[in-house]
């Protein structure tokens, strides 16, 4: 009989859930998806009962189900905090304990209520530290007998970081940084003070860091006040942070605005203005600080351990710069990053625990090859529920029987320049579209990068784009040397692509700056020349594969600008129903869902009661 | 009953006893609470709490 093991991640932020049957995944979904709520922190029944008709299980054949964080752990750590630092923040103890005493403390009656919707049988019920349940999302399902466990994020229960050891089906975790001192409250805190929102906007730190001016003055000096004043990095890279400019350990801010007025003489940048250069240099001096604290834990990491590999997970794991020049350094031989780093990969995570450490199992690796099934793990819908969509917006379509053709015409749309959303196969686990729900557009084109942000996506003008690149072709664009399946490193694109700057680049306005045609593949190159890669192969998503070979035949490019089928504050779709709902708010101008190609023109007029921008809060 | 056993394994496996007062102090506003309103929903601008 199979052994299936249950994971969930809840009532925090990204909820999810991941099923493990004989210890590998079958399953695995983020439940904002389903409700469509971005980053919901509700329990996630949806993507649960999905997971186990996935599985073919019924609730009453799960052996166990692992919830990825000890709750008393974090009560205590909340306690602890508040009785150290009272008088200070009575206010945020006033608000916090309500939740606490009413629901967290009885996390294990909530979880089994929750549990109930799905079987009346109670299970055995796991709580894995929150950094464990990442430390195994990192290293369990890696392509690695033994390596090096990094993990980084806000904060769990105490830690905040953690070395650990990966051997065969044990981890053993070697240091711990706790609460307060934390690099992702660190960069979430310079996130809240560029004016985007904490726990959703630090992709967008990163995306702006490189409009700040690298070895200028004002970069150097922001880097330097920040050494001085706000993080104390030592050799290991554990960090103290001042506490004197951080406010989220008694407040409901990050930090003390003024602190850091008077520090940088920068006011805080409110929501949704105009970005100035300072704001761009900060941003880089924030991004440059965080780095060198994960390249000395990297390295103490090495020396720990011995190993030749690291593994990742938490969110600042998702700093796919950082990770791009870590790998660079050569720290490591390799380095594989969990695709669903952040706290939604805690459900993997906790699974994984229960499996090999509860259960004490087996481990096996392949050999080269990750367990993740190239992140591929959610609902699949086929032709009868992309037909149903299409009959219930009389949606015309044309209908390809051979895959190929089909390639062949979106190739040929995508030179024309046009906009693709591209639905097909499971859904990603992960923040990430791998190329099963994303929006597809030509790399080479001079205004995808425009069109995309400001038509498709209605997102900030300044963000990149990634490339979806054939993987046996990394090496014809991008200094990097082996494969980037999930997104999570950024490389250089080659010199010999790159098209020079005009001699007053510097003082050039941010989109000047931007609009420069910087290579010959100017949508998916940043600012500074890199590119946040996404490797395809043919073993693992056959289907993407071919529509670029088909690109690569018809432009001599083997690659395709990918990025998520959503806009701005929207979850990745989902189902055939969102894909068609995003096309039609959208100036998409073709759909592809399955087999079928669906064209704008010829859509009938697409109505809504209310302004569809109002269902989604900007993130 | 589940509740206070695995509260008191924490206090026991942690070696925080000291924080027993403070916990029944703050279930005893607890009770209060639940009596007294509706959802709790906390206003964090950072969800760690």
């Amino acid at each position: 009989m199979a052994h299936a093991i249950l994971g969930i991640s809840a009532y925090y932020h990204d909820s999810a859930a991941a099923l493990l049957v004989d210890g590998g995944i079958v399953a695995a979904a983020h439940e904002e998806r389903f409700t469509r709520n971005k980053h919901t922190s509700e329990f996630p029944i949806n993507a649960a009962r999905y997971a186990l008709e996935e599985g073919g299980l019924r609730f009453d054949g799960l052996d166990a189900v692992a919830f990825y964080d000890k709750p008393y752990l974090k009560f205590e750590r909340l306690l602890e905090t508040y009785h150290g630092l009272a008088p200070k923040g009575l206010r945020s103890f006033l608000s916090a304990m309500p939740v606490w005493i009413k629901e967290k403390l009885f996390m294990r009656n909530m979880l089994k209520n929750e549990l109930a919707k799905l079987g009346s049988v109670k299970p055995r019920m796991l709580f894995p530290e929150h950094h464990l349940s990442h430390a195994a999302s990192a290293f369990f399902p890696s392509p690695f007998e033994e390596a090096a466990i990094l993990t980084l994020d806000g904060v769990g229960e105490w830690a905040t970081s953690t070395i650990g050891h990966g051997t065969g089906n044990g981890i053993q975790i070697l240091r711990e940084l706790d609460f307060p001192h934390s690099l992702g409250l660190f960069y979430s805190a310079f996130t809240y003070y560029c004016g985007f929102k904490v726990n959703s906007g630090e992709y967008k730190l990163m995306g702006l860091a490189p409009y700040g001016l690298p070895g200028a003055g004002q970069t150097e000096q922001f880097k330097q006040k920040i050494l001085d004043n706000i993080i104390d990095i030592r050799d290991d890279g554990s960090i103290l942070l001042n506490m004197d400019y951080f406010n989220y350990a008694t407040g409901l801010t990050m930090c003390h605005d003024d602190k850091w007025q008077q520090l940088f003489g920068l006011p805080k940048r409110e929501p949704e203005t105009d970005l100035t250069q300072p704001y761009m240099d900060l941003a880089l001096a924030a991004q440059q600080v965080t780095e060198e604290v994960i390249f000395r834990m990297a390295e103490t990491a090495r020396k720990l351990t011995g190993s030749q590999y690291l593994t990742m997970a938490g969110g600042v794991a998702l700093n796919c710069v950082a990770n791009g020049k870590l790998l660079r350094r050569g720290t490591f031989k390799d380095i594989w990053i969990q695709p669903a780093a952040g706290d939604a990969g805690g459900a993997v995570g906790a699974a994984y625990a229960a499996w090999f450490i509860g259960n004490k199992k087996q481990r096996s690796v392949n050999s080269g090859a990750d367990s993740m099934k190239g992140a591929y793990l959610g609902p699949v819908y086929g032709a009868p529920e992309i037909l149903r969509t299409a009959k219930m917006y009389k949606a015309p379509y044309e209908y390809y029987p051979e895959f190929e053709k089909l390639c062949r015409k979106v190739a040929e749309l995508l030179e024309q320049g046009r906009v693709v959303g591209w639905f097909q196969g499971r859904m990603e686990y992960g923040p990430r579209a791998l190329g099963n729900r994303s929006i597809l557009g030509n790399p080479c084109h001079p205004e995808m990068q425009k069109k995309l942000n400001l038509k498709i996506k209605y997102r900030e003008g300044f963000r990149p784009f990634a490339p979806s690149v054939m993987e046996e072709d990394i090496g014809d664009y991008f200094q990097l040397d082996r494969p980037s399946p999930y997104m999570l490193l950024v490389a250089p694109v080659l010199e010999q692509r790159r098209n020079p700057l005009p001699e007053n680049y510097d003082r050039m306005k941010m989109f000047d700056r931007l609009y420069h045609l910087r290579s010959d593949v100017p949508a998916i190159t940043h600012i500074d020349y890199s590119a946040r890669i996404q490797s395809i192969s043919k073993q693992t998503n056959e289907r993407f594969w071919k529509l670029i070979k088909a690109f690569k035949d018809k432009t001599g490019f083997g690659l395709v600008v990918n990025t998520s089928f959503n806009v701005r504050g929207e979850p990745i779709v989902c189902t055939p129903e969102d894909a068609y709902r995003c096309f039609m708010r959208t100036e998409m101008d073709y759909l592809v869902m399955g087999d079928y190609l669906f064209t704008k023109e010829g859509q009938p007029p697409w109505k809504e009661e209310k302004d569809w921008r109002s269902e989604f809060q900007l993130d | 009953m589940e509740f206070l056993r695995d509260l008191w394994g924490f206090l026991r496996v942690r070696k925080k006893f000291w924080l027993l007062p403070i916990i029944l102090t703050l279930l005893l506003f607890g009770v209060l609470i639940v009596l007294t309103s509706g959802t709790a929903v906390a206003p964090f601008i950072y969800t760690i709490f």
